[in-house]
C-alpha cells in the first residue's frame, strides 16, 4: 500500500491507445491509472508492462486529444475492480460500467477484481442439469447444462441475433431450485440498430437481467473490459446470491479483433492471422469462468456468439474457442437460405456435457435413444444428398430415397420452428413421431 | 539473499538479485509467489513466475531460496490431485475456498498426510553406509525404500510400524534425521542403471490401438487432433483401462469441468486389472487453461518426475498429458515475454530440443537397485485449425514411437475413437506382435494384415460407390463393404460411455476373428453361387449393436 497517490506528466510517447510514462516509482502490474487530458477530460488506463521506471499504459477509452506535455497520469495503487450489489439487476451499463439507462449508479456493496480468480478444479461441480432453451436442435440434440460454455458459431448474415434473443427470452433451468435465473447480456462492438433490437428483447424479459453494452462507436479497449465486468457480475450473482446466471456474449469476434488491435499497438509478435500468441489463454480466462461450485447453489453458464470470418471454422477465433468450450452450435448458410430457423446444422454441432444432463430423471428416458437415431439417420440422409447430386433420385434405391426424405422432413419438422418455443417434451414427442413415421424407431 | 523487482512483463519479472543460478527458485513479491530463474544478465535476472503477476509492484522484495524447483517424492502421492507445482488442490480448497488465490497456498505438506507404516531393515546401534537401505514404507502393495543420507553413520533411533508423516523414520549419529520423503529437481531426469530395449505390450483396452497400432511399455505415442476429435476421452479411457501399475494424468491447459468429470468418474471405478479403486493407482496434475501459464510449463515436469519416481520403484508407469500443445504455447508465451528471437510460428527455437529431452524420459530401465520399471508417455496435441504440419506435431513426430491421427471427419460421423486407420502408425507393431501371438492368440499378425487389406480395399470401393451407388458394385465387393462397415462400427469404434469402452486383448481378438472368419465363409459361399442377399443376411450384425456403436 502506498501512502500518497503518484502523479506524473513525464510521458515519453503515445502510440494509439498506449502511453509510455517515465520516471515512475513503484507501479503495479494491472494497476488502474487516471489520465487527465489537456482539455480537462479524464479517462482510465491500465498498466501493461513495467521496465525499471518506465511504464506502459493502455488507455481505456478514447485517446484522442492526449499530448506529451500537459497530460497527467495518476496511479491509484489498485487493480481494475467491478462494483457489486444486488441493485445491479435490471440495469444497463457501458463497457466501463457506467449506467446508460438514465438511472443513477447504484451504491456498491463491494468491489471485486474484474479478472476473477481461477476456480479450484476440485471445488468444481460436474455440470449435469439441463437448461431448456426452447430450441429443439439444442435441447433435443445438443443439450445445454448449467455451468457449461457452449458457443454459437455463426456466419456473417445468419440470424445469430434472433437465436441469441430467442435464448435470452426462453431459456430456463429445468430444475429451478434456488433463487431463479438471471441473464447477463454483454454486447461487444454492436451496431446501433442491433442494440435497439436487443434492447427490446431485454425489456420483454420476464426475469432479471444485467446488460453491458459496448457499441461499435465506443472505445475498442472497453470491448476487452465489458465481458470481464459481465462475468464478474455473473460470478457474484451466482455464487453469492445463488442465482443461475446465463451469460450471452455477442460477438466474440469483435472482442478478438480488439485484442489484436491492442496487441499490434504494443508491437507484440503476431501469431496466426495477426492475433497474439496468447489468444488461447486470454479467451480461456473468460470462457473458463463458467461453472458451478460443489455444495453451493448458483451457476454461470456461458453462450458466446462467434461470427466465423469467411465462414471458416478453422479461423483462429472459432478454432481456439472450440478448443476451450464444451461443444459448439453451428449455424448453416444453406439451411438459412432454405428458410429454416434456427438454421442449426446438427452434424458439426455438439454439446459435450449432454450425456449427464439427459435421460431418466433429468429429461426423459428415451431422450438419448431418440437423439442418437435422429443424428444417425440424418447423417445418412445428408451423405446421400451427394450421391443424389451425381446419379439423380431415380438412380437410387428405394431405401436410399426414403432416407433422403427423412433428412428433408427432419429439417422441416424438427430443426425448423420459427418463432415458436418448444419445450423438451414437445421436442421429444415430435422427434418420436417423425422416427415412427419413417419406421425407424422400433427397428433399431 | 534479498533483492527487489525492477520490471514486470507478462508472466516474467526482472529482479536485481545478485548471485542467482539458472533455474533457481525464488520467492517474488510481498505474497511470496513462486518463480524460477530463466535468464541471467549483468545486474539483473529474469524470473518466470508461477502465479498471476497482476498486482505485483516494482520495488517489492524478492528472495532467493538456493534450491531449484523440486517436487516432494515418497509415499502418499497416489489418489491425489496436484496443481502444476505439486500443491495438493484439496488442501488448497480447504484453506482458500473454491477459488485459487495467488501466493498463500502451502506446498505439499507431509504433516497433513495420514501416518506411514515403516518396516526397518536395521536396528538401533547398527551402522549404515551412505545410501544403504534403512527400511521401507509400505503403501498398499508398494514399498518405498528409505536410504541413509550421504553421511551414513550409526543408528540412534529407528521407527517400526506407524510413524506420523511429518516425523523422521530414523535418526543417525549426530542427530541426522532421515525422512521418508525427498525432494528432486523437476528438470533433472532421475538416474537409472541402464535403459533396456524390451518391448512388452501395453494393453490400452482400445481395440483400434491394441489391434492395429499396439503400444509398448516404455514407449511413447502422440495423438494429434482438432477440437472435439476425442483426445481427452481417449486419454481418459486409456487412463482408466491401461494395464499398468501407476497412472499419472496431466490436465495441461485444458478445461476445469473436464477435470471435475474425470474425478467424478474415476472415484467410482475400479482398475479392471487389479480390481482396486481406480484412484488408488492414479495421480492427477492439473493446470486448467485459466490457471497461470508459467505453471503450465512446469506441470509436465512435475508430473514426469513423479512418474519416474514410481518407475524407480519397479512399477510400470503411464504418463498421459492433455495437451502438449498447451505446454508448448506456455513456452512460447514465456519466450516472447523474454523477447527471445522467435522460430517457426513464434515458438522458441529450442522447442524441438526441449521436446526431445522430454520424450527421452520415457523408456524401460533397470533401476539403480536392479529392478525393472517402465515409463510410457502418451500425449495429445491440439494443432491449430487441425493442421498437422504445425511445429508441435512435427517436432513430436520426430521423437515418438506411435502416432494416432485423430480425424475430424470420423469425429463428425461420431466414429470414436476417431483414429484414422490409414495415417496412423506404431513403430512397436513388430516387436509387440510376438508377445501378443504368444499370450493372446496365434495368427494375430496375420489377422491384422488381412483386416488392413480389407479396409484399404473398402476405401477404393467407397470412392467408386460415391459415383455409381452401392447397387452398381459387384457382389463380392458389396459383401466386402458390408463386412468392413461392420468392422468399423462394431470393432474399431468404441463408445466411451458404454460397457464397450474396455476390451481385453482376448475379447478384441475374438471379435475381429469372428468377423474375418465370417467374411471368409461368406466369400466362399458367394463363390459357390449362393445369392448375395442370403449371404449378407448371415454376416449382417444384430442391428441394435450397430446403433449403439454409432450413437453419440
Ligand atoms: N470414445 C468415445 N465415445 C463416445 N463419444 C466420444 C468418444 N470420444 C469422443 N466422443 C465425443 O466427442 C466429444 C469430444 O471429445 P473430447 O472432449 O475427448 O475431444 P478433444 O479432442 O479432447 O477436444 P478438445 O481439443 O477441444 O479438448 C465428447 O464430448 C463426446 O461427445
Ligand atoms: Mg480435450
Amino acid at each position: 500500500m502506498r501512502l500518497a497517490r503518484h502523479s506524473y506528466s513525464t510521458l515519453r510517447s503515445i502510440q494509439g491507445p498506449l502511453l509510455f510514462v517515465e520516471k515512475v516509482i513503484e507501479a503495479r502490474m494491472g494497476e488502474v491509472v487516471t489520465i487527465a487530458f489537456p482539455d480537462g477530460r479524464e479517462a482510465e488506463g491500465e498498466v501493461l508492462r513495467i521496465e525499471r521506471d518506465t511504464v506502459l499504459i493502455q488507455v481505456i477509452g478514447d485517446s484522442r486529444g492526449l499530448d506529451l506535455d500537459r497530460t497527467r497520469v495518476t496511479f491509484t495503487d489498485s487493480i481494475k475492480r467491478a462494483p457489486l450489489a444486488a441493485e445491479v439487476l435490471n440495469r444497463a451499463f457501458d463497457g466501463s460500467f457506467r449506467p446508460i439507462d438514465e438511472l443513477p449508479m447504484f451504491v456498491p456493496e463491494k468491489w471485486a477484481p474484474v479478472s476473477g480468480l481461477p476456480m479450484n478444479p476440485v471445488a468444481r461441480e460436474r455440470p449435469q442439469e439441463m437448461i431448456e432453451t426452447g430450441f429443439s436442435t439444442i435441447d433435443g440434440l445438443n443439450t445445454l447444462v448449467k455451468g457449461q460454455k457452449l458457443p454459437i458459431f455463426s456466419c456473417a448474415g445468419l440470424p445469430s441475433r434472433e437465436l441469441a434473443a430467442g435464448i435470452l427470452e426462453h431459456a430456463r433451468a429445468k430444475s429451478a431450485e434456488g433463487a431463479g435465473s438471471v441473464v447477463v447480456f454483454v454486447a461487444l462492438g454492436l451496431a446501433f440498430h442491433e442494440y435497439a433490437y436487443y434492447r427490446q428483447t431485454l425489456e420483454r424479459l420476464k426475469g432479471d437481467y444485467v446488460a453491458f453494452i459496448n457499441l461499435a462507436r465506443d472505445p475498442v479497449v472497453e470491448r476487452l473490459l465489458a465481458p470481464r465486468f459481465g462475468l464478474t457480475v455473473a460470478e457474484y450473482l451466482a455464487f453469492e446470491h445463488g442465482r443461475d446466471v446465463l451469460v450471452v456474449v455477442t460477438d466474440m469476434t469483435n472482442y478478438c479483433d480488439a485484442l489484436r488491435e491492442v496487441s499490434t499497438a504494443r508491437e507484440e509478435l503476431p501469431g496466426r492471422r495477426g492475433y497474439p500468441g496468447y489468444l488461447y489463454s486470454d479467451l480461456a480466462s473468460l470462457y473458463e469462468r463458467a461453472g458451478r461450485i460443489k455444495g453451493q447453489p448458483g451457476s454461470v453458464t456461458l453462450l458466446p456468439v462467434v461470427t466465423m470470418p469467411e465462414d471458416d471454422i478453422t479461423h483462429p477465433i472459432p478454432d481456439l474457442t472450440g478448443y476451450i468450450t464444451e461443444g459448439q452450435i453451428v449455424l448453416s448458410r444453406e439451411l438459412h437460405q432454405r428458410g429454416v430457423f434456427p438454421p442449426v446444422d446438427v452434424l458439426p454441432s455438439l454439446s459435450r456435457l449432454m450425456q449427464r444432463g439427459i435421460g431418466k430423471g433429468r429429461t426423459r428416458e428415451d431422450h438419448r435413444e431418440i437423439a442418437n437415431l435422429l443424428y444417425m439417420h440424418y447423417a445418412t440422409g445428408r451423405d446421400l444428398r451427394r450421391l443424389e447430386a451425381i446419379v439423380g433420385r431415380e438412380g437410387m434405391s428405394e431405401a436410399d430415397r426414403r432416407m433422403l426424405e427423412f433428412a428433408a422432413a427432419f429439417e422441416q419438422a424438427i430443426v425448423h420452428q420459427g418463432e415458436a418455443r418448444r419445450g423438451i417434451e414437445e421436442t421429444l414427442d415430435a422427434s418420436r413421431a417423425l422416427l415412427e413415421r419413417f419406421e425407424l424407431l422400433g427397428a433399431a | 539473499m534479498n533483492g527487489r523487482i525492477i520490471g514486470i512483463s507478462g508472466p516474467t519479472v526482472s529482479v536485481d538479485l545478485q548471485g542467482l543460478r539458472l533455474y533457481e527458485r525464488v520467492l517474488v513479491g510481498e505474497a511470496g509467489l513462486m518463480g524460477e530463474v530463466v535468464r541471467l544478465e549483468q545486474g539483473r535476472a529474469v524470473v518466470q513466475v508461477y502465479e498471476s503477476t497482476r498486482g505485483l509492484a516494482v520495488g517489492e522484495p524478492v528472495e532467493a531460496t538456493g534450491s531449484q524447483l523440486t517436487v516432494r517424492l515418497g509415499p502418499g502421492l497416489l489418489d491425489t490431485m496436484f496443481d502444476g507445482l505439486q500443491r495438493p488442490l484439496a488442501a488448497m480448497r480447504q484453506e482458500q475456498g473454491p477459488f485459487i488465490h495467488p501466493g498463500g497456498a502451502a506446498a505439499s505438506s507431509a504433516a497433513a498426510q495420514p501416518p506411514l507404516r515403516f518396516v526397518p531393515a536395521h536396528k538401533v546401534g547398527e551402522t549404515v553406509a551412505p545410501g544403504e537401505l534403512l527400511g521401507h514404507v509400505e503403501e498398499g502393495e508398494l514399498r518405498h525404500p528409505v536410504r541413509a543420507p550421504e553421511q551414513g553413520g550409526a543408528i540412534e533411533r529407528i521407527a517400526e510400524g506407524e510413524v506420523p508423516a511429518g516425523e523422521p523414520v530414523a535418526v543417525l549419529a549426530g542427530g541426522i534425521e532421515v525422512s521418508a520423503f525427498h525432494d528432486w529437481p523437476v528438470r533433472l531426469p532421475r538416474p537409472y542403471a541402464r535403459k533396456l530395449s524390451r518391448f512388452e505390450p501395453l494393453v490400452t483396452g482400445q481395440r483400434c490401438i491394441d489391434f492395429l497400432f499396439p503400444l509398448a511399455r516404455g514407449g511413447s505415442a502422440i495423438f494429434p487432433g482438432g477440437f472435439g476429435t476425442g483426445k481427452t476421452l481417449l486419454e481418459q479411457s486409456i487412463a482408466k483401462f491401461a494395464d499398468v501399475d501407476i497412472v499419472v494424468y496431466v490436465g495441461c491447459g485444458e478445461r476445469g469441468n473436464e477435470m471435475a468429470e474425470m474425478l467424478d468418474d474415476f472415484s467410482e471405478l475400479t482398475d479392471p486389472w487389479s480390481k482396486r479403486p481406480l484412484m488408488s493407482r492414479t495421480i492427477v496434475v492439473v493446470n486448467t487453461s485459466n490457471m497461470p501459464v508459467a505453471a503450465r510449463e512446469a506441470s509436465i515436469y512435475t508430473a514426469v518426475t513423479m512418474a519416474e519416481y514410481y518407475r524407480d520403484l519397479g512399477c510400470h508407469v503411464l504418463l498421459l498429458a492433455d495437451s502438449l500443445s498447451r505446454w508448448a504455447e506456455a513456452l512460447r508465451e514465456i519466450s516472447s515475454a523474454l523477447e527471445e528471437m522467435p522460430g517457426e510460428e513464434g515458438y522458441p527455437t529450442y522447442l524441438d530440443s526441449r521436446m526431445a529431452e522430454f520424450f527421452a524420459r520415457a523408456g524401460v530401465v533397470e533401476t539403480a537397485d536392479g529392478k525393472v520399471g517402465s515409463l510410457t508417455v502418451l500425449l495429445s496435441i491440439s494443432p491449430p485449425g487441425g493442421d498437422f504440419t504445425e511445429p508441435v506435431t512435427q517436432a513430436c513426430l520426430r521423437n515418438t514411437g506411435a502416432f494416432f491421427m485423430l480425424d475430424t471427419d470420423l469425429a463428425h460421423r461420431r466414429h470414436f475413437p476417431a483414429i484414422n486407420w490409414f495415417q496412423s502408425f506404431s513403430l512397436y507393431e513388430q516387436d509387440v506382435s510376438c508377445h501378443l501371438e504368444e499370450q493372446v492368440a496365434a495368427g494375430w499378425g496375420e489377422l491384422r494384415r488381412e483386416t488392413r487389406a480389407l479396409l484399404q480395399r473398402e476405401q477404393g470401393l467407397r470412392e467408386v460407390a460415391e459415383i455409381v451407388g452401392t447397387e452398381g458394385l459387384q457382389d463380392a465387393d458389396r459383401l466386402l463393404m458390408q463386412v468392413t462397415e461392420d468392422v468399423r462400427r462394431r470393432f474399431l469404434a468404441q463408445n466411451a460411455y458404454t460397457e464397450d469402452a474396455f476390451s481385453t486383448p482376448q475379447q478384441t481378438h475374438e471379435l475381429i476373428h469372428s468377423m474375418i472368419e465370417g467374411y471368409r465363409g461368406a466369400s466362399a459361399q458367394l463363390a459357390k453361387g449362393e445369392h448375395l442377399e442370403a449371404v449378407l443376411r448371415k454376416v449382417r450384425p444384430a442391428k441394435k449393436q450397430a446403433a449403439a456403436a454409432g450413437g453419440n
